[in-house]
């Protein structure tokens, strides 16, 4: 579980995240929303560190990240999984040697184990036998998954995915969506997705939280998301004439 | 000047991260050698073709010179070793390899800083200074005076060729030239720069490769910066380890 409690940051004047708490549960699919410049990705470094928080807590099973030392934080950092919005695959590597990478870096393993561990990641998110292809030679897709292959070699605690759709086609999205929600369930681990894709927040959504201005405006599941009354909510879920339309039958069939 | 000040923090900063144990030595060790490849050895052809051209024109200049017949012939070898040991081989080629190797490293590191692989690095618990930039400076360290001694040698002989083509000296005359009032310590002087400028170079263009911000317009221009601040730097160097080697 990782916590997130009374976050500031600002970049100079820019207040980017005031006062933000929120708990991201175990096992569960955590989604992070808002529109843009709300604050999501601000609030993703800042969880994984890439960003120092201005002040308040960030505790990953009760471990306090922000007074750790950096040694102590690339410790926890070997437990966590990421999935970048580009992918952010070593061009220069092989499928093979991206997804074999975090496990050449920190294990003992032999070859041959780590070859085994590199094929069942690639089977896993349906890649098997592209071991020798380049990220270059890959579609968009296909780098997205080779990324969450790479995220879960080392078997990690917590995952993270920032825009895992974005740039995707429909099906390809639904795919990735369900790896995402397939892994959770099975390694019953902490993930958070930060994603614009309503798609996405309605089928995996099992906590999401709802960023605007800065601020944690709002706390729901996948159901709730699409009954609630916060104007704010609405406006986001309920973008395009179409989906207000939706909503108005909704509102009508009540 | 608030801006250099801050930059030159940074670097230093930079630079005590990077001094960090490497996560893995046998990773470590294949990077080194990776990096050997990509900065020494795909450097030589440019080497040998400046090395001789430079070589041969010190020569040919020096020649056409020689008007006053109280200077002996050989002073055209004793010329050309000289200004080729002392100045030209380390700094000409090494400003050349700033603009080669520099431009090199810091749009590699660039790239990979916004496609976000060096986040990538980071999350994994890489420390992504030490894993990408370690190598590069050892590797600089080690085959610089390697490419430099190279120079040196292809320098000589290209003034060796030029003379006898255009007819101005004979081998046995250069040679005693090459060989007349020759100090061990040229050498030493010479490879000591080489080490300071591989070194400045590589850390130079890492650094504005790894903190390059934006998109590929801004990876061209922390290349183009990485060029010109290595270069501003070996100069500088140059001079002051003039002064502390040669005048001590």
């Amino acid at each position: 579980m990782i916590e997130v409690k009374n976050v500031f940051k600002s970049f100079g004047e820019n207040k980017v995240l005031n006062d933000i708490s929120a708990d991201f549960e175990k096992g569960k699919v955590n989604i992070i929303i808002g529109t843009s410049g709300s604050g999501k990705s601000v609030l993703a470094k800042c969880i994984v560190g890439l960003h120092e928080v201005d002040s308040g807590q960030i505790l990953y099973d009760g471990r306090d990240f922000t007074k750790m030392k950096v040694e102590e934080r690339r410790e926890i950092r070997k437990e966590i999984g990421m999935l970048f919005q580009g992918s952010a695959l070593f061009d220069s590597m092989t499928v093979e040697e991206n997804v074999m990478f975090p496990l050449t870096m920190f294990t003992k393993m032999s070859r041959k184990e780590m070859l085994e561990r590199v094929n069942f990641c690639l089977e896993r998110v349906q890649l098997t036998g592209k071991n020798e292809l380049y990220p270059a030679e890959c579609s968009g897709g296909m780098q997205k998954r080779i990324g969450i292959a790479r995220a879960i070699a080392m078997k990690p605690k917590y995952l993270f995915c920032d825009e895992p759709n974005s740039g995707l086609d429909p099906q390809t999205s639904i795919l990735i969506d369900a790896l995402i929600r397939e892994i959770t369930y099975e390694y019953d681990i902490t993930t958070i997705v930060i994603t614009h894709d309503m798609n996405s927040v309605i089928e995996i959504g099992d906590n999401i939280n709802f960023l605007h201005q800065g601020f944690n405006w709002w706390t729901g599941n996948n159901k709730e998301i699409v009954t609630t009354d916060n104007p704010e909510v609405t406006n986001f879920v309920y973008a395009s004439d179409f989906m207000k339309q939706i909503r108005g039958k909704m509102v009508s069939d009540k | 000047m608030k801006k250099i000040l801050e930059n030159i923090g940074k670097y230093c900063f930079m630079l005590w991260v990077i001094f960090s144990k490497p996560e893995k030595f046998s990773i470590f060790r294949k990077r080194t050698f990776q990096e050997m490849q990509a900065i020494g050895v795909n450097s030589l052809p440019i080497v040998a073709l400046m090395s001789v051209f430079i070589g041969g024109v010190i020569a040919l200049q020096t020649a056409s010179n020689m008007d006053n017949p109280i200077l002996p012939d050989y002073t055209i070898g004793y010329i050309t070793r000289s200004s080729t040991i002392l100045e030209l081989s380390p700094t000409i080629i090494s400003l050349i390899l700033a603009g080669k190797v520099g431009s090199n490293v810091a749009s590699e590191i660039g790239t990979m800083r916004i496609t976000e692989q060096i986040d990538a690095l980071e999350i994994m618990g890489v420390n992504s200074l030490t894993f990408l930039v370690l190598p590069k400076i050892i590797a600089a360290i080690i085959f610089f005076p390697i490419l430099i001694t190279f120079s040196m040698t292809l320098a000589i002989l290209g003034g060796w060729i030029s003379l006898l083509l255009a007819d101005l000296s004979n081998t046995e005359t250069y040679v005693l030239g090459i060989r007349y009032f020759f100090k061990v310590g040229d050498i030493v002087y010479a490879l000591t720069k080489t080490v300071v400028f591989g070194f400045l170079i590589v850390s130079i263009s890492s650094f504005y490769g790894y903190y390059a911000k934006g998109g590929s317009l801004d990876v061209g221009r922390s290349s183009t910066q990485a060029i010109v601040s290595s270069s501003v730097a070996i100069l500088i160097a140059n001079f002051l380890l003039t002064q502390m080697i040669l005048l001590a």
